[in-house]
């Protein structure tokens, strides 16, 4: 692989244009507009950039990495991938013989065949040992694009991150040992937020398995309690089925990971087993339509309820009914609340969308909640970050709970309407029962709301205030990032006060446009999984949103970027804190701020050194121009925001209180 | 909701929002009701592994299993479980819905309120010389238990029934001093016709 890192390093080389950026960012720190100046040198210096890495790649067919997105030749070979990977042509992918390899096939060919056959065309991996045998098949592949990533964490993020973005199944590899458990996190992650991914491990040959092999961990152990289903397979033979079950799996019913481990001889033994056309799963049937005697009840619930309030989830996002609950809430004129992860199931500017709930959600939300008379759940599953303590939650509440996970009805919440099945079958069953109601008749309700909303959002620090005491406030930040990219871009947020912002301030109007971590709440999601997102949707423009905790985890994959010219744009909040644990520390610990102040390096420098064009804003009248900068890159880019170092996020609910306790104590002058 | 805090689950009409703190009946929290013995049987694929991946879900989902008995059943792809555990309805039908999410998990029951047979076997290794072995034998034979294994010095009693029976004749034997003792743990099987297994049989 010497050449083709010679072929990153060429791009990076080109694309990294000290000059060119540092102009871009004394401009930025002028608070002039940079379009003018910095921003064409850098486009240029970008285009140059993936013209050198095409030339570069161009004769060299068997490892095609696709850099520069957007080139004639990218947009070539995509299309043929989508005609491909269409359903009339998935069974025509060409065999061993037809690419004209003379070999026999193996297991790691059945693995690459499967994944062509999944319909995969991007792939996060990253090589070792007992995964080798993969690897050496990889190049007869070409229309599987294998992005190496620079930790196994970061792959299994940006599998994440592309099937949030997508809606496919995601797909990421590791090797055994070290590589395997370095997933783990991300497959965690992907497990609390029910995000479709097959992640592939190797393990030792067989025969070594259960004797402490080097690099050998009983991985499928590991991942038992964190994926939805994993296999261990020890025979080439089984790897058609075992795929074919798990991206099946993987995507149906609630979504989740899926682990496949594979010894290092199943991958290098002939294989002669064919795919699969049909599976034998008698023990996964889920159950995608809803009961009828339930939906009908649920209609009359919500005809007799004066103050329901919709809950959106993710379920409304995974299930793709985004239209359906526009349809509902008006046609019954019923307000929507979002989950953190149901941000961007409704266009935030819809005058039904009420915004984000729960422990740092809008103050006017929580209210419409506790005084509501009737909830209506919709693949959302009653996390303690939305509900507090639950004894106090929604106390005048009857609920409905749609859900596909019959697991999550009545686990944290009793309710009084439960409907198991897939939210847009649900709710096209469940529309023509329900009841039109009159805008007027709601009126008076929802103005009600409004008036809630508008106290709440005077409140300072609730993204009205772009500058406070001479510095810069992170909402303010947020708000004109979503301003700018037109509300379209995806915004990837990291763990912590960044994410919060993000979910507050973004200003979601495209479903699937906004992502974070939610379940686990992983820190140093941020960057790998936007990266995911800008490879899984090169048509939107991508953020990641992150905190300078959260970036230095998994800062590494800053490379990545630069290697695969991913145009992605990364927003660092820079408040030197692990600001959310100083948050808590402030407010919950009596200010013994115990480790939360951090230390980082030079962003800009950091990020030139990895050749990713770096800007930085530390004043409100900066931030247009260092935003507009960042856009015109062709490639990646950095800016550090140097924000206020103490901005909390308010409203805030502490743990074990309940959505009426909210602390909204004004942030007062900083001790430390 | 009037300030006086009746506790009706109607709101008042739209003008006046209910306040929040008006003291509402507090929401229940699932599982955390009285609190008693269920039976669960989980129809399971014949699958290395599925033991395990039961055991660590109800591990990690914090249930305590008292007793699991693993088989074959008539069919050789199908494994069956009998698991038995305490806790109140809600928490187990949550420990039920929880292990059907297992891929290999074909079908759950609580048939803890069903009518069945519900049997369980234990050897005890009983302390007995010539001075009181004709005591442990009226002892067992009262029990419908029978002895297996005679010594001189003890004898092994293999006992059949509830888990009440067998926890009682257990209780009667621990004064000659039970040197060992093994239970397998409840199976149960529902009277009649019916069988849990119909569903999972092609």
């Amino acid at each position: 692989m010497g050449t083709q890192e010679d072929d990153g390093r060429a791009t990076a080389r080109l694309g990294r244009s000290p000059s060119a950026a540092n102009d871009a960012r004394a401009i930025a720190r002028d608070g002039r507009a940079p379009t003018t100046a910095g921003a064409p040198a850098a486009t240029t210096v970008g285009q140059t950039a993936a013209t050198a890495a095409d030339e570069a790649a161009g004769p060299r067919q068997r490892i095609n990495h696709m850099p520069g997105a957007g080139t004639a030749r990218a947009e070539a070979i995509s299309a043929g991938r989508r005609e491909m990977l269409s359903d009339a042509t998935r069974n025509q992918i060409r065999s061993l013989a037809e690419r004209g390899v003379k070999r026999p096939r193996i297991g790691a060919d059945a693995v690459c065949e499967s994944l062509l056959r999944q319909g995969v065309s991007v792939w996060f991996g990253y090589p070792g040992g007992v995964v080798l045998p993969l690897y050496d098949v990889l190049g007869d592949y070409p229309e599987l694009r294998h992005i190496l990533v620079r930790h196994e964490q970061g792959g299994a993020h940006a599998a994440e991150g592309y099937a949030r973005a997508t809606g496919k199944v995601g797909v990421c590899l590791g090797t055994s040992g070290p590589g395997a458990t370095n997933l783990v996190t991300g497959i965690g992650d992907a497990m609390l937020d029910s995000v479709p991914i097959v992640a592939i491990t190797g393990n030792v040959v067989g025969s070594l398995l259960g004797k402490d092999a080097f690099q050998e961990i009983d991985i499928t152990g590991i991942t038992l309690a964190c994926t939805k289903h994993n296999y261990l397979v020890r025979d080439a033979n089984d790897i058609p089925r075992v795929f074919a079950e798990a991206f099946h799996i993987a995507r149906t019913g609630r979504p989740g990971p899926v682990h496949i481990d594979l010894t290092k001889d199943a991958l290098m033994g002939v294989c002669t087993a064919e795919h699969p056309e049909t599976l034998n799963l008698p023990g996964f049937k889920p159950t995608l339509d809803g009961n009828i005697r339930q939906i009908k009840l649920a209609a009359q619930e919500i005809a007799k309820a004066r103050r329901p309030v919709i809950l959106a989830g993710h379920g409304i996002l995974i299930a793709d009914a985004t239209e359906e609950l526009r349809e509902l809430a008006e046609k019954a004129q019923i307000p929507v609340a979002h989950t953190l992860l149901g941000v961007s199931a409704m266009d935030e500017t819809h005058p039904l969308s009420l915004g984000f709930v729960g422990m740092h959600g809008w103050k006017h939300v929580n209210k419409t909640i506790q005084s509501a008379d009737l909830l209506i759940a919709l693949g959302m599953r009653f996390d303690d970050r939305v509900t507090g303590h639950v004894p106090t939650f929604a106390p005048y509440a009857r609920i409905i709970h749609v859900d596909i996970d019959p697991a999550e009805i009545g686990k944290n919440v009793a309710v009084e309407i439960p409907i198991v099945g897939d939210v847009k079958r649900v709710l096209t069953a469940l529309i023509p029962f329900v009841e039109a109601v009159e805008p007027e008749t709601r009126a008076p309700y929802l103005a009600e709301i409004a008036e809630w909303r508008a106290e709440s959002e005077k409140t300072p620090w609730h993204g009205s205030g772009a500058w406070r005491n001479g510095q810069l406030s992170a909402d303010f930040v947020v708000s004109r990032i979503g301003d700018a990219t037109g509300h379209d871009a995806t915004l990837v947020a990291d763990v912590g006060q960044n994410q919060m912002w993000t979910a507050r301030y973004g200003g979601f109007r495209r479903p699937n446009s906004h992502i974070s971590s939610g379940g686990l709440g992983t820190m140093g999601f941020g960057l790998p999984a936007a990266m995911g997102a800008a490879v899984g949707r090169p048509d939107k423009e991508t953020w990641a949103i992150v905190g300078d905790g959260g970036l230095q985890m998994t800062v590494q994959e800053l490379m990545t970027l630069v290697q695969e010219h991913i145009p992605l744009r990364i927003a660092l909040l820079n408040n030197h804190k692990l600001g959310m644990v100083r948050q808590w520390q402030e407010l919950v610990y009596a200010g013994n701020y115990h480790s939360s102040h951090l230390l980082g390096p030079d962003w800009c420098k950091l990020a030139e050194a990895y050749g990713v064009a770096a800007f930085r804003a530390d004043a409100p009248e900066q931030v247009d121009a260092a935003i507009a900068a960042a856009r015109a890159v062709d490639g990646p880019a950095l800016i550090e925001f140097c924000i206020a170092e103490q901005q909390n996020v308010f409203p805030m609910m502490p743990a074990g209180k309940g959505l009426s306790d909210l602390l909204e104590e004004q942030f007062e002058e900083p001790k430390q | 909701m009037s300030p006086t805090g009746t506790p009706n689950p109607a709101p008042e009409p739209v003008a006046q929002p209910a306040p929040a703190h008006t003291a509402p009946p507090a929401r229940a929290l699932p599982g955390h009701g009285e609190s008693h013995r269920h039976v669960l049987v989980a129809i399971v694929l014949n699958k290395p592994g599925v033991l395990n991946r039961v055991a660590s879900l109800m591990r990690a989902r914090n249930f305590n299993i008292e007793t699991l008995a693993v088989s074959h059943t008539d069919q050789p792809e199908v494994s069956r479980m009998t698991i038995t555990l305490r806790g109140d309805d809600v928490a187990v039908e949550q420990a039920a819905k929880q292990l059907y999410r297992l891929i290999d998990v074909l079908k759950v029951q609580d048939v803890t309120s069903d009518p069945t047979v519900e049997h369980e076997i234990a050897l005890i290794k009983v302390r007995a010389d010539e001075r009181n072995r004709g005591e442990v034998l009226t002892i067992a034979e009262m029990y419908k238990s029978r002895v297996v294994d005679l010594a001189a010095e003890s004898l092994i009693v293999e006992a059949t029934g509830t888990e009440a029976e067998v926890d009682a004749l257990i209780a009667l034997l621990r004064g000659f001093g039970i040197k060992e003792l093994v239970r397998s743990g409840t199976v149960v099987m529902s009277r009649g016709a019916g069988s849990i297994e119909e569903a999972t049989k092609r």
